[in-house]
């Protein structure tokens, strides 16, 4: 790669390099966008542009669910429709994106930005769980819904969270784990096909 | 003769950082290789055929090729899950203290096949959940003898007089117990109890199976507890990071 600094570089190099640094856009990649956007026609670039420098200035975080969002309090917790008495835990903003796409879930979010990860560090007060606690003192939720990934750092968090809600008097359930759709039995996992068995369902 | 391109090992999953998009360096502790890494690719994706086969904390068989810098993984078969563990608040958190000590104290690719031993012993230990802390602490005393920090508890290490039964001093900078006329040349030194040495010597010389038969007070397992990690912390220069959240845990 060219080490110059950037401002002496050519304006195709320069888009190139600052296309590079976003995740999953190699060199090629890069230099593929760089000619596109060249070619495209005039608002284009413009538009894009403009995309990327509002999504900095006009965007923060939602005060009670931490979502990001454009206005404080979010949409989804001003949205009187949705069902107050249910918020959904989830680690990352992207993970409401994928629940919402359900269209299935109308309750409340709170996300959490982040796991429980001892080995780096990372504690319950690395995490926003104070907040989701004294957002729950107010007594209007009955159930929280468990929504960490997977995985052993979700895993944990959700033990954790299970450990301090239950005292509030709120019913604590976990998204059910066991077999994602399109998959063949034979790869699973035994910590996988353990949890399918568990959590069976009448058909 | 060149190695073959392809093998096969057993491994603990020690570690895991994520890589790029979908992927992840694992660090594995195997019987024969020792602590080696590994690239695991598309891990990170729903339909993964591995990743639940190499989370953290688990023992599986693994499928490498080898790479220019890092073996990619091509394979994994779960042996033992650990899944009791797992299911535990407390017995996760020492677990990962566990494996963050072997990922600490050991060096890459240096075979120590009694330590991978002693790591799958307390990694079965820890799901029965019984007497956890004492576990941990005979854990900590044969991982210090097996990497050759064996903490001296017979005699003091300055006079080389037999200890008496009175309360002395461990000193981590010279990794033993001195006498009370010796330890005043050691600032670092901090009291040790007659019954906190007593149960750390009968830990060096008995196995897990003994260790987790072994009942001790609260006030004595905090003492031997506060002295372990004070000289896991003047031997790795640094604080173990899943101690505090262990201390959070306990409140």
């Amino acid at each position: 790669m060219n080490q110059e600094p950037s401002s002496s570089l050519g304006a195709i190099a320069r888009l190139i390099q600052e296309l590079n640094k976003l995740p999953g856009i190699g060199l090629k990649s890069a230099q593929r966008l760089a000619y596109h956007i060249l070619r495209a026609p005039e608002e284009q670039p413009e538009l894009l542009a403009d995309a990327i420098l509002s999504v900095k200035k006009e965007t923060r975080l939602c005060s009670v669910c931490f979502n990001v969002t454009e206005a404080d309090p979010c949409r989804i917790c001003c949205n009187d429709r949705r069902d107050r008495t249910q918020v959904c835990i989830v680690e990352q903003p992207q993970d409401i994106l994928a629940l919402e796409h359900t269209g299935i879930y109308d309750g409340l979010y709170h996300v959490l930005h982040g796991a429980i990860s001892p080995t780096e560090g990372i504690g319950a007060n690395d995490i926003r769980i104070t907040e989701l606690l004294n957002r729950l003192q107010n007594g209007s939720v009955s159930e929280v819904i468990l929504a960490t990934n997977t995985n052993l750092e979700g895993e944990h968090t959700a033990l954790y969270l299970k450990k301090v809600i239950l005292p509030l008097g709120i019913r604590v359930t976990r998204l059910a784990r066991g077999l994602p759709f399109g998959t063949e039995l034979e790869y699973a996992d035994d910590v996988t096909l353990t949890r399918a068995i568990e959590g069976r369902q009448e058909l | 003769m060149s190695k073959p391109r392809n093998y096969q090992i057993e491994a603990i999953i020690i570690k895991k950082i994520k890589l790029g998009e979908a992927d992840r360096i694992l660090t594995f502790y195997t019987p024969n290789l020792g602590k080696i890494q590994g690239v695991a690719k598309g891990v990170r994706r729903p339909r993964s055929k591995m990743a639940g086969h190499l989370e953290l904390l688990t023992h599986s068989t693994v499928s490498l090729a080898r790479g220019r810098n890092l073996d990619t993984v091509t394979g994994s078969q779960t042996i033992d899950s650990f899944l009791p563990l797992k299911s535990d608040l407390e017995l996760t958190a020492y677990a990962l203290y566990a494996i963050e000590l072997i990922n600490q104290f050991t060096a890459d690719s240096v075979e120590n096949h009694p330590l991978f031993q002693l790591l799958l012993e307390t990694m079965h230990h820890l799901c029965r959940g019984s007497n956890s802390e004492v576990v941990l602490r005979s854990f900590e005393l044969h991982l210090l003898e097996l990497v050759g920090y064996r903490p001296q508890l017979g005699r003091c290490i300055s006079c080389r007089l037999p200890l008496q039964p009175v309360t002395s001093y461990f000193s981590p900078t010279a990794g033993g117990i001195l006498c009370p006329g010796c330890s005043n040349s050691q600032s670092s030194a901090r009291r040790i109890s007659v019954n906190a040495i007593k149960v750390f010597r009968w830990l060096q010389g008995s196995d897990l199976n003994a260790a987790e038969k072994l009942k001790i007070d609260q006030e004595l397992s905090r003492e031997l507890e506060g002295i372990m990690r004070g000289y896991l912390r003047y031997l790795l220069e640094r604080e173990v990071k899943s101690t505090a959240w262990l201390d959070m845990l306990k409140g």
